[in-house]
């Protein structure tokens, strides 16, 4: 005869399956936690040491974006120290949105292509293609810019070649796969009604996809090039390879010039932890983090928006 | 006014060319890599040390290095990764916190990898002292991966029917024990697919290393296996240029004399290895998934 209370004490014990669910959920949130965890490190990292440049060695930060001499370990005549970063900024701008409008006809003409026109040859030759080339790692872009775009560049415009002509060529080639694959996904979901009901009004197939089809579908592509964007946005090591890496104001598309990706790459390891110097290179890595959270948030606008619709 | 007849044929003609260009630009580019670079490639090119200042070296230490820290990064990321995506698709219920995760997650996805490999410098290499090495290395890989890698995971469970959760609740079976016993064998194959092409990914990585694994490859003993030893191919500790941050420097600092047959190689090797990832993805995700659900 169990006693009332050895049996109560069986029926409120956990089962065995039970505590493996507590310690399922709890290990599986935990990894979750450890995610959030290094997002969140990330960012207060960055921006501590970023700002470290404004409050620590007290640049103003007006000074800062529109100054355009980049030579931190120097003062000017004022005696403050010349930290401007306008050059850079509007380098990694140029390059950013001039790769970004080469690419965007290029990517959703082949797109349309692949899904509109010719389903079978898209499938077969570009579909297994772009999906190749999305994972080419960035170097290889930049060794092939370094060794056919900067030669063609210098043959055909002088200089050296170096320059933000050469790194938009090869930041064009480089998202082009990837706006390419995220524009089918956009045509894709366009409901097939939409096309049969245009055809069946008696539009013709251009009609189709350009009042229907690619209406539709804005939401979608321009979520396409704004990824591109942000992608060429932050790309270091193909564009420091063919920029040039000189801090200047560009003063045309071939002279050498510099990102806020290549300066960083270049300059982190030759300065000092807690100097003016390394400050305001992470300065130029919080410009760049914000940079990519305003990408975001403009995909995620763009996102709501389409849902609305 | 151009009659909507010839305009049509005008616009479908142009988007030919577009896309015919597209496929020469993509094709070229290839082409390029690997015309120029499998011509130097041999076993003494992919065994041999790299040599600094002379004509002739090899790459065997990077590339060794390369796949050891794919290894250790997939490691690392790959059970936070799965147990994320099991958490987010499976536990999660539709609030602001699982929204707020959701955004840290994309945005993570969406940090350049340079700033990634900044704050492994910051973090691993200088906070916590563990220097240029390894270990500091596969710490940022994880960090670049984990997004995409959970993601990936989501997707897999997502693609398995409801029906199946709920027969495995049916037969009374706790939450975990569905997901462990029935949602996850049949996730593998796609849940493989995705590691594959994430290590591709993963495996062609340079700006995340460039400041944490660091840009030397010191000479290692491959007869040394004991992980302590500086010289020793497992030594986590020590700093191991990879393949990809290789090519990056030697055309960076163009000092050694065959750096162009070099980096024609390394990138041959790379685009190789990705494309061989890219298969192997494919074809071991067909037959794991016909071998597991004898369809």
């Amino acid at each position: 005869m169990k006693s009332t209370e050895q049996l109560e004490q069986q029926l409120k014990r956990h089962s065995k399956a039970a505590k493996l669910e507590i310690w399922g959920k709890v290990v599986s949130f935990s990894a979750l936690l450890l995610i959030v965890a290094v997002v969140v490190a990330i960012i207060g990292f960055v921006a501590s040491k970023g700002l470290a440049t404004f409050f620590t060695n007290h640049v103003s930060l007006w000074d800062f974006l529109s100054g355009k001499s980049w030579n931190p370990g120097v003062t000017d005549a004022h005696g403050k120290p010349e930290v401007g970063a306008l050059p850079m900024i509007v380098g990694s701008f140029l390059i950013t949105i001039l790769s970004a409008i080469i690419a965007t006809p290029f990517a959703i003409g082949t797109a349309v292509f692949m899904n509109e026109i010719s389903p079978n040859k898209g499938a077969k030759i570009l579909q297994p293609v772009t999906e190749l080339l999305v994972g080419i790692p960035s170097v290889v872009y930049g060794f092939i810019g370094l060794s056919v775009v900067v030669p063609v560049t210098r043959t055909l415009f002088g200089g050296s070649g170096f320059g933000i002509l050469s790194g938009t060529c090869v930041l064009f080639v480089m998202i082009l796969p990837t706006v390419t694959s995220m524009s089918v996904d956009a045509l894709r979901s366009v409901p097939r009604y939409y096309r049969e009901a245009s055809l069946a009004l008696g539009a013709t197939q251009w009609q189709t996809i350009y009042k229907v089809i690619l209406r539709a579908a804005t939401p979608g592509l321009m979520t396409a090039v704004v990824f591109g964007m942000a992608r060429a946005f932050g790309e270091a090591l193909a564009v420091q390879m063919v920029i040039g890496n000189a801090a200047l104001m560009p003063g045309s598309l071939v002279d050498p010039a510099s990102t806020l990706t290549s300066v960083l790459t270049t300059g982190i390891g030759n300065t000092v932890m807690g100097s003016l110097q390394n400050n305001a290179l992470w300065s130029l890595a919080l410009v760049l983090l914000l940079m990519s959270l305003i990408f975001n948030l403009i995909i995620r606008l763009i996102g709501r928006k389409g849902r609305l619709q | 006014m151009m009659n909507p007849k010839t305009q049509n044929k005008v616009a479908i003609g142009s988007l030919y060319g577009i896309a015919g260009l597209v496929v020469l630009i993509l094709m070229a580019l290839l082409g390029y890599i690997l015309v120029s670079g499998v011509p130097q490639l041999s076993w003494h090119f992919l065994t041999a040390p790299a040599k600094a200042f002379l004509e002739g070296g090899g790459v065997g230490v990077q590339l060794y290095n390369s796949f050891y820290l794919l290894i250790l990064a997939m490691l690392i990321s790959f059970p936070i990764a799965l147990g994320a995506a099991i958490y987010l698709y499976e536990y999660a219920k539709d609030n602001w916190v699982t929204t707020t995760i959701r955004t840290a997650i994309e945005i993570l996805s969406s940090l350049p990898s340079v700033v990634v490999g900044l704050f492994g410098f910051l973090f691993f290499v200088v906070r916590l002292n563990l220097g240029f090495s390894i270990l500091s290395g596969a710490f940022a890989l994880t960090f670049f991966n984990l997004p995409l890698l959970t993601r990936s995971i989501e997707d897999s469970l997502r693609t398995i029917d409801t029906t199946q959760r709920e027969g495995g609740l049916a037969l009374g079976l706790s939450r975990w024990e569905t997901i462990t016993r029935v949602i996850l064998p049949a996730a593998v194959p796609s849940i493989l697919t995705g590691v594959i092409l994430s290590a591709g990914r993963v495996f062609g990585e340079a700006a995340a290393l460039i400041y944490t694994a660091g840009q030397s490859a010191p000479a290692l003993d491959f007869t040394d296996w004991n992980p302590f030893n500086i010289s020793s191919p497992l030594n986590p500790m020590r700093p191991a240029e990879t393949l990809a941050v290789h090519i990056w420097k030697i055309n960076s600092e163009g000092i050694m004399p065959d750096a162009k047959a070099i980096s024609s190689g390394s990138s041959a090797v790379l685009v190789l290895a990705i494309l061989l990832f890219n298969f192997a993805a494919r074809y071991l995700g067909k037959r794991l998934y016909k071998r597991l659900t004898s369809a």
